[in-house]
């Protein structure tokens, strides 16, 4: 029988379009102990500690090492990282906690995109022969993908702009945003993708606590079950690849048994409105599914922290009981390259 | 809310990238104005040319010709270019299936305005005027109303062929140091050395970095520390690093400054290398313009007692 | 709910070198992972997940490569995870693909660590420099060199001991065809002759900037007993990390070094590490973090290492064999470093180390370590599978 593990507790920063007051430690303790608190653990009680962030976005090499400094890993912790978003963290200290070696586990991820250019730096994670020498912007791949969706009759503009609409208007809702209300279409940033369809571009950081069986029921009255978890990658090469469709996404939520079941809400990490379309396609959500309610990525996209606040946010919806089933989204790579999906639920009220 | 300090972050390399085979001859190609594609073991042929087939995994060295010639599969409108992107003025970035291949290799297409540019239209290669053997070879696409061109038959194998590529890569960052250290900053500005006292085990941290990394928790009650402080451990230099303009050989030492409760890391000087040791008392010596003390010097005190220092090495 | 123990049926790495200039980035990892796949006798279509580890992005000037990695990896339509924890990525790496076998949320996992150093400056990637700090005033030696001074006060080791370490892991090298640096005519005298770059540190007693890569296929019991060539079984595997840099730390000998080998031990049932172990590869970028971590892990009393190294225990025909395969000192691709630790250990309880296997060994152990001495990752491999 497969151990039952469950996110006991979310915390997150206040998103904002720089923090340039902070450095990234000072950024992301109060978050770390924010989420310590909510459920009266410390850092000697938590069994394995994983953590998300790249050097590429501060411009500095080893940037993960400092924030450690805000874990207080003394006694010396079991420790691990990814270059990666915290969603794939969390992947990992769920394996370790499957294992059974491991009963508590902390994630943390964080990103401060404010230092550099964030459309240029993200154009280093391309094909470094092909691609990176052109340059492509993370904002260009999108409208490609975009255009592909128009053409293909997936979508429209008024359906684009409607999905940015629905997501600043839910993120007046949520306390961390950084883009909610009114936000105007706007002008084309790269046609056929307007300022309104594109994620605003900020710092913040994120955390989440798991907790394994009995634990887990010790520690939150309402925990948010993982029923599955799962990521896939498809090839690099967007000249390979359909655009249109995210079989990637499809097969981890299969791997995950999200089509066993019907969800009631949905966090899809689409940092572009074109991308939500995508998702929804390729993960079966239906109109009656509550999808981003948090705003989602386009109200708050801090790279490499936006993934695993998807969990959070959709686990957070299960502690309150505002959601028995929910399916937490995450992304990585141009144009959805990689994509995770976690199953989550609440025990029966 | 006081000025933030700040500074630009360079990262700066010209990357030496060598090439597998397959972008040699790629790359070689179109050098000599020849579009190479890689075949796959289903026969698909592959647009630039992946070194493995995305789908087996196999390792790909079949290369075939492909034309100059071919359809946009996607597109889109960059009105504002960026640096480094292929064209300067506003252009539409398109994947393009090329004659003969299979999938679409992506790039730049010159054209008047997003009115002029469709899925399906058809464009050819604008070959850049000078070629080196790199994908920037290909200066962009541009519209083209003609029979498809029929690539020359080619084995792949070329004359003097292309083995690597210099990429270029330049980011400009803007640093903030952020609170602790700003404050540590700002005080190194008066010539006075100021740490951070943890609130939960009261040591004392310089240069102070906003967290108690044993605790976990800010630091920010101010303790100026030093100015006079003990060599703990260190090294002597004999090679020249980079950028950096001291004679060698010179002593880079751990310095555990009076009331600090670990070492800093400095240079020494006013004193022969050789003659550096472990324990010795120095303090900082200051230099106009430089906002971090030049080096230490000895103060002439008796050297400390190994004991009263060994918890800090 | 009891763990499926964890095989190594597959190690592969690449001929390391300074600069590989005859591969691509993929071609270098794809040598490796190649290797591991043909040593186990399977295909790419048998590897379910892959977990790719390497050192900060800066070398090769990649952001997350392991996303154009993908193709050349096998990867589309699995689960890939990207790890790094500074320089001992390569066994960190290797141990959270292991611990996916140990869910059982994988049968057969393909684990890679790679750098390609001369894409870039190993120095200019390890040393951004960042407004407003004083820049590095030493080099990359020079951060280590104090410790060691601080080591040889403390214990009151002969100044000799250094050479004699790099004499014998370059010495090793030469049975190493993998090895990036072949010194045909090493002597001790040579390595003794050798200019003091960071006195106490002889640059003889320095680690090579290297492009390489290493790859290793881990897989449960069942894949085990298909497994063509005797598996190596994971009995203990851990990381500890402890801060870059505070008030008390032992940078001589750390203290997350210290409890990452003794949960190792405790998971492998070792209670004397030197009579317990047959041979031993672990992370030594200058010639004296031998003696230094003898103490840390184990294997000798505080200010006892040295005696180990000068009484030739730590040698190839040594009772505690250390870096059969010349080490980090003869071959350092710093992502993959740690890995090629892992690895070696394994390929010596597999009896497959050719010219640097030590016979008959039936348990060893892979140290990695990285950041300001504050990361570490150990494995402890055998001949049998865990008991249970």
């Amino acid at each position: 029988m497969t151990r039952q593990i469950a996110v006991v507790a979310f915390a997150q920063s206040d998103h904002r379009r720089t923090t340039d007051e902070l450095s990234e430690v000072e950024m992301l303790m109060p978050v770390l102990h924010e989420v310590l608190a909510r459920t009266g653990l410390r850092t000697a009680d938590i069994d394995f500690t994983c953590s998300g962030s790249s050097d590429y976005l501060a411009g500095r090499a080893f940037s993960f090492t400092m924030t450690l400094d805000g874990v207080g890993a003394w006694p010396p912790v079991s420790e691990s990282h990814v270059e990666m978003d915290g969603a794939f963290a969390l992947y990992e200290a769920w394996s370790r906690l499957l294992t059974g070696e491991a009963d508590t586990a902390l994630v943390y991820a964080y990103g401060k995109s404010s230092p550099g250019p964030l459309r240029d730096v993200l154009t280093r994670q391309l094909d470094p022969y092909y691609l990176a020498p052109l340059w492509p912007d993370s904002v260009a791949l999108a409208a490609l993908q975009a255009q592909a969706l128009l053409d293909a009759g997936d979508t429209d503009e008024h359906a684009l702009a409607a999905i940015g609409a629905r997501s600043r208007a839910d993120a007046t809702a949520n306390p961390h945003a950084q883009l909610a209300g009114p936000v105007p279409r706007g002008d084309h940033l790269v046609r056929p993708l307007r300022t309104g369809d594109c994620p605003p571009i900020g710092d913040g950081a994120a955390a989440v606590i798991l907790a394994a069986g009995d634990r887990a029921r010790e520690l939150c009255a309402r925990p948010a079950w993982i029923r599955g978890l799962d990521h896939r990658i498809e090839p690099h090469s967007l000249g390979a690849r359909d655009l249109t469709d995210s079989p990637s996404a499809r097969l981890a939520a299969e791997r995950a048994g999200a089509f066993e079941r019907p969800v009631d809400t949905a966090e899809l990490h689409a940092p572009f409105s074109s991308q939500e379309v995508v998702l929804r396609k390729a993960l079966r959500l239906g109109d009656e599914v509550c999808v981003n309610p948090s705003g989602g990525a386009l109200a708050a996209n801090p790279v490499m922290a936006a993934g695993l606040i998807r969990i959070g946010e959709a686990a957070a919806r299960v502690h309150r009981g505002a959601s028995d089933r929910a399916l937490a989204h995450a992304t990585s790579g141009p144009c959805l390259q990689q994509n995770l999906v976690a199953v989550l639920e609440g025990d029966p009220r | 809310m006081p000025d933030v300090l700040k500074a630009p972050l360079v990262v700066e390399f010209p990357f030496t990238r060598s090439l597998g085979p397959v972008q040699r001859a790629f790359f070689t190609g179109l050098r000599e104005g020849v579009v190479l594609g890689a075949r796959t073991t289903a026969g698909r042929v592959l647009v630039p040319p992946a070194e493995y087939d995305p789908d087996t995994a196999a390792e790909l060295h079949d290369l075939v010709p492909v034309a100059a010639t071919g359809t946009v599969t996607t597109w889109a409108w960059n009105h504002a270019p960026r640096t480094g992107q292929p064209l300067a003025r506003p252009f539409a970035w398109v994947l393009v299936r090329l004659d003969g291949a299979d999938t679409a290799l992506l790039h730049a297409l010159d054209a008047p305005g997003p009115d002029d540019v469709r899925t399906g239209m058809r464009v050819r290669v604008r070959w850049a005027a000078e070629r080196t053997g790199a994908i920037t070879d290909i200066a962009c696409f541009e519209p083209y109303d003609g029979p498809p061109e029929q690539p020359a038959a080619h084995t792949g194998e070329f004359e003097n062929p292309v083995t690597g590529i210099v990429a270029p890569a330049r980011l400009d960052y803007t640093y903030t140091p952020g609170r602790a250290q700003s404050d540590h900053l700002e005080s190194l500005a008066r010539r006075k050395i100021v740490g951070e006292r943890c609130p939960s085990c009261r040591k004392v941290y310089v240069p102070p970095r906003g967290a108690c990394p044993t605790c976990g928790v800010a630091t920010g009650e101010h303790v100026e520390v030093g100015p006079r402080g003990t060599v703990t451990t260190f090294c002597v230099v004999n090679i020249k690093a980079r950028n950096l303009d001291i004679e060698v050989p010179y002593v880079y030492a751990h310095i555990a400054l009076d009331g600090a409760d670990l070492a800093l890391h400095a240079r020494i000087g006013g004193i022969p290398y050789d003659h550096v040791r472990m324990g010795l008392r120095v303090e900082p010596v200051w230099t106009d313009g430089a906002r971090h003390p030049d080096h230490y010097r000895p103060t002439g005190e008796p050297d400390a007692d190994y004991d009263t220092y060994k918890e800090l090495l | 709910m009891s763990k499926e123990p964890v095989a190594v049926v597959g190690i592969g790495q690449s001929k390391h070198a300074a600069a590989r200039r005859d591969v691509s980035l993929a071609g270098l990892v794809r040598e490796a992972a190649q290797r591991a796949l043909d040593d186990a006798e399977l295909g790419w279509a048998d590897i379910e997940a892959v977990v790719i580890g390497k050192a900060p992005d800066f070398f090769e000037g990649v952001m997350m490569p392991e996303l154009y990695l993908a193709d050349a990896l096998g990867a589309a339509g699995k689960p890939v995870l990207r790890v790094h924890t500074a320089g001992s990525v390569g066994g960190s790496t290797a141990l959270v693909a292991a611990n996916l076998v140990a869910a059982r949320l994988h049968g057969t996992v393909l684990t890679v660590a790679f750098e390609k150093q001369s894409e870039s400056n190993a120095m200019w990637g390890l040393s951004l420099p960042i407004p407003f700090q004083q820049p590095l005033l030493a080099g990359a030696g020079g951060f280590f060199a104090p410790h060691v001074r601080a080591y040889m006060r403390r214990s009151g080791a002969p100044d000799t001991v250094g050479a004699l370490v790099a004499h014998k892991d370059r010495r090793n090298a030469l049975k190493n065809p993998y090895a990036h640096l072949h010194e045909h005519d090493i002597t001790l005298e040579k390595v003794m002759a050798a200019p003091m770059l960071w006195d106490p540190v002889r640059y003889s007693e320095t680690c090579p900037s290297s492009d390489g890569a290493c790859a290793m296929v881990l897989t449960g019991r069942a894949g085990a007993a298909r497994a063509p060539r005797p598996p190596a079984w994971l009995l203990g595997g851990a990381m500890r990390s402890e801060p870059t840099l505070f008030a008390g730390k032992d940078f001589v000998s750390p203290r997350a070094g210290r409890d990452c080998a003794a949960d190792v031990y405790r998971q492998a049932g070792i209670t004397d590490p030197r009579r317990d172990i047959d041979a031993v590869e672990m992370y030594v970028p200058f010639s004296w973090y031998e003696p230094m971590w003898l103490e840390n892990l184990g294997f000798a009393e505080e200010g006892e290492g040295w005696k180990l190294t000068e009484a030739g225990v730590t040698a190839l025909d040594g009772d505690l064999p250390v870096n059969m395969s010349g080490g980090v000192l003869s071959t350092n691709p710093i992502g993959a470093s740690g890995m090629l630790r892992f690895a070696e250990a394994a390929l010596q309880v597999r009896g497959q180390a050719g010219e640097h296997q030590v016979p008959g060994a039936r348990k060893a152990l892979g140290h990695a370590y990285g950041g300001g001495s504050q990361f570490f990752a150990m494995w402890l491999v055998g001949a049998e599978p865990p008991e249970r």
